[in-house]
């Protein structure tokens, strides 16, 4: 193997050979490894966090690795990476290093099983680091929710924006429309209400009635979204944005002036029912759903429409379809995640649905990249992660995310991960080391 | 009764006339050419028959039925496939995908198979992916299938346009300039490929060209355009020494 050169003129190749270097023992870990290493951190911070976040100078275990103190303690912030390096990357690189060959073993086994079964695995564990992990405080719990909420959004989006490259701006209307309807369907149905009158269900079993009010949430966005997928047809770029710009205002005016939901005031006492594992469920079903959709030819169709309609049409892709199933395809799930999140934070009100939400959203997707499935979810990972470490500046944060988007933007036009495949198979086989 | 049956087209462009009385009769299994100056109107008459522009007046046939009114995704389905004079990729897409994609009509999954990965989606996905497969390799780009379309050479783009036509299954093919911008050798092995392609399949072929070689060589009925009028029709002998396609090309000789 090759040293690392001191007088290498590109920098960035040297820091990219010093990371292989470093990451050669992990080469061929499998993803069950890596999860088992989180198991392990997670459960280890759930016996010794507390004390060590004190031994460390912290009065309680730093809720999201620290990033919370950086501009508002930053002297507090070493104790934080300290604790971070203790409690997070020793056990995993740690487990993950010792269970490397137990791991590809036990993912080869796996395979020999329907494949379902191995899915199923991989996806309960990383439920229960998930678990584990915001047991530790409530802020975790709600901030774990809200990024698998926005992690269904950018999904959403990206169909409309990256898969079939309109640029459209009426998302923060179709969550609203899905947040105001299962907000209805629960609460007139399951709560006492000074808005709807007494429930006309009992509360005890409303809880199985969710998924019901989520999917009408999911449709009657999709409703909504036909008014922006029929101009679609006609209109392209600028002139479609405007109208899906639009369409968020006149759903965003539209709920100020309907009094029996709340008008201005928003609608609040919705049922606590969209806990982690349902809020982890559905974040799930769409990911998959969506990756299959993308993954069709007639997901690919949208990726026709958006680099050549005409040739397109002549290879008998019916373009009108496409658009209208890519329209409410994407809004429907945000439907959901407006259901979801609605149920999460337990109230709404017209004003959440606005222009930040937009950016918000808009930054997710082409932050994370476009045409992407991964580059969504880490999307919106890290521009929820920033924007709670960032909230200390206020308003001002809305400086610097938009700072960074017009970065990625100039180096990475696309995003960090675009017109990128998601393969679950190849995500979770066991990773052969190449024989010598 | 013919395959492709054309009657009367006239098309204007607002005031301009840019199609006149147009008339093509193509029977099943044969190359017919369509030759005229630059701005003669040869690639309007494709997007009227293709269902791109709507014909002003005239009637289309295609074995039968009606192609006017229909969308150009329709008329494709029905059987009419056709390549872009510049060529029409699709930029993020891998050679495969394009091939696939032109599957799209024949699928019947739909999007619960879409949605939920169904085992009939398996079936036909994997169904397509050979066809494609195949017809890759007829038209020699089978070693890029995985490579994004723009990374390819020019004539190779062309070949996986031409596969990507091929794979509606036709019964007639519009190419449109299949050599332009083409190198002598690429040229070759484009007029091959077609050759190749009609002896295999057999779909009859309507092909726009500018080179002579290409048409006199290819064709066994040449149609003449100049200013949206068809002035000549007949073999290739015929149009070589007609007057007036001599005219059209070369300019009337001044009389002295």
């Amino acid at each position: 193997m090759t040293k690392i050169s001191g007088n290498s003129s590109k920098t960035g190749a040297g820091i990219a050979q010093l990371f292989s270097r470093v990451l050669q023992p992990y080469k061929y870990t499998p993803i069950i490894s890596w999860l088992l290493g989180g198991l392990v951190a997670v459960i280890i911070e759930q016996f010794v966090g507390l004390s060590l976040a004190r031994a460390l100078g912290m009065y309680k275990i730093p809720a999201l690795f620290g990033i919370l103190f950086i501009l508002d303690k930053p002297l507090l912030f070493t104790g934080a990476l300290l604790y971070n390096i203790l409690i997070y990357v020793i056990p995993i690189t740690v487990v993950a290093r010792l269970t490397k060959f137990l791991g590809n073993r036990l993912a080869a086994w796996l395979l020999t099983i329907p494949h379902i079964v191995s899915i199923v695995v991989h996806l309960g564990l990383l439920y229960t680091i998930l678990h584990i992990w915001s047991e530790v405080s409530d802020y975790r719990l709600l901030v774990a929710r809200l990024i698998l909420i926005a992690i269904i959004v950018t999904l959403s989006l990206n169909v409309i924006n990256g898969y079939m490259g309109e640029f459209s701006c009426s998302h923060p209307g179709f969550i609203a429309l899905g947040a105001y309807a299962t907000s209805v369907f629960t609460i007139v149905l399951f709560v006492d209400d000074n808005l709807f009158g007494p429930a006309l269900l009992p509360i005890s079993f409303g809880f199985l009635f969710f998924p019901i009010g989520l999917i009408i949430g999911g449709f009657v966005a999709a409703l909504g979204a036909i008014i922006v997928a029929v101009p679609s047809f006609r209109t392209r770029g600028d002139y479609l944005a405007i109208i899906s710009l639009a369409f968020m205002f006149i759903v965003k005016s539209l709920l100020e002036n309907l009094e029996w939901v709340g008008g201005p005031r928003g609608m609040g006492s919705q049922p606590d029912w969209a806990n982690l594992p349902t809020v982890f469920f559905w974040a799930v079903i769409a990911v998959w759903v969506i990756n299959n959709f993308v993954k069709s030819t007639l997901g690919k169709a949208l990726n026709a429409v958006r680099d050549d309609e005409t040739a397109a049409s002549a290879m008998t892709v019916d373009t009108r379809k496409t658009k209208m199933t890519a329209f409410l395809f994407g809004a429907f799930w945000a439907g959901i995640a407006g259901g979801l999140f609605a149920h999460v934070i337990r109230y709404v009100n017209p004003g959440t649905f606005g222009l930040t939400m937009l950016a918000e959203d808009l930054a997710m997707v082409y932050f994370g990249g476009l045409n992407s499935v991964v580059g969504s979810i880490v999307g919106a990972v890290s521009i929820n992660l920033l924007s709670e470490a960032l909230r200390p500046l206020e308003i001002y944060k809305w400086i610097v995310i938009p700072l960074m988007l017009i970065l990625v933007m100039v180096f990475r036009p696309t995003g960090l991960i675009s017109f990128r495949e998601f393969d679950v198979m190849k995500l979770i086989e066991p990773k052969q080391e190449p024989k010598e | 009764m013919p395959l492709l049956h054309v009657k009367n087209m006239t098309h204007y462009f607002g005031g301009l006339r840019a199609v006149h009385d147009y008339n093509l009769k193509v029977e099943p299994g044969q190359i017919c050419g369509l030759i005229g100056p630059n701005g003669a109107g040869k690639t309007t008459i494709f997007n009227l028959i293709t269902g791109i522009y709507k014909p002003s007046e005239g009637e289309v046939i295609l074995d039968g039925q009606n192609l006017v009114g229909y969308k150009p995704n329709v008329i494709a389905s029905r059987g009419l496939a056709r390549t872009f004079q510049n060529l029409r990729l699709w930029r993020h897409m891998t050679v495969l995908e394009h091939v696939k994609q032109a599957r799209y009509s024949k699928i019947t999954y739909g999007l619960a198979g879409a949605f939920f990965g169904t085992n009939l989606r398996i079936t036909e996905e994997g169904e397509n992916e050979h066809i494609a497969i195949d017809l890759l390799k007829l038209t020699g780009v089978l070693h890029f299938k995985d490579e994004i379309v723009t990374n390819l050479p020019y004539g190779a783009q062309r070949r996986v346009e031409l596969a990507r036509a091929l794979a509606i299954e036709p019964k007639i093919l519009f190419l449109d300039e299949p050599t332009a911008g083409m190198n002598p050798e690429e040229l070759v092995q484009m007029m091959e490929i077609v050759r190749r392609v009609h002896a295999e399949i057999g779909m009859a072929i309507f092909l726009i060209e500018h080179r002579m070689k290409v048409v006199m060589d290819l064709c066994e009925m040449i149609q003449t355009l100049v200013f949206g009028e068809l002035i000549a029709e007949g073999t290739p002998e015929e149009i070589r020494n007609n007057p007036e396609v001599i005219d059209a090309y070369l300019g009337k000789e001044v009389e002295a």
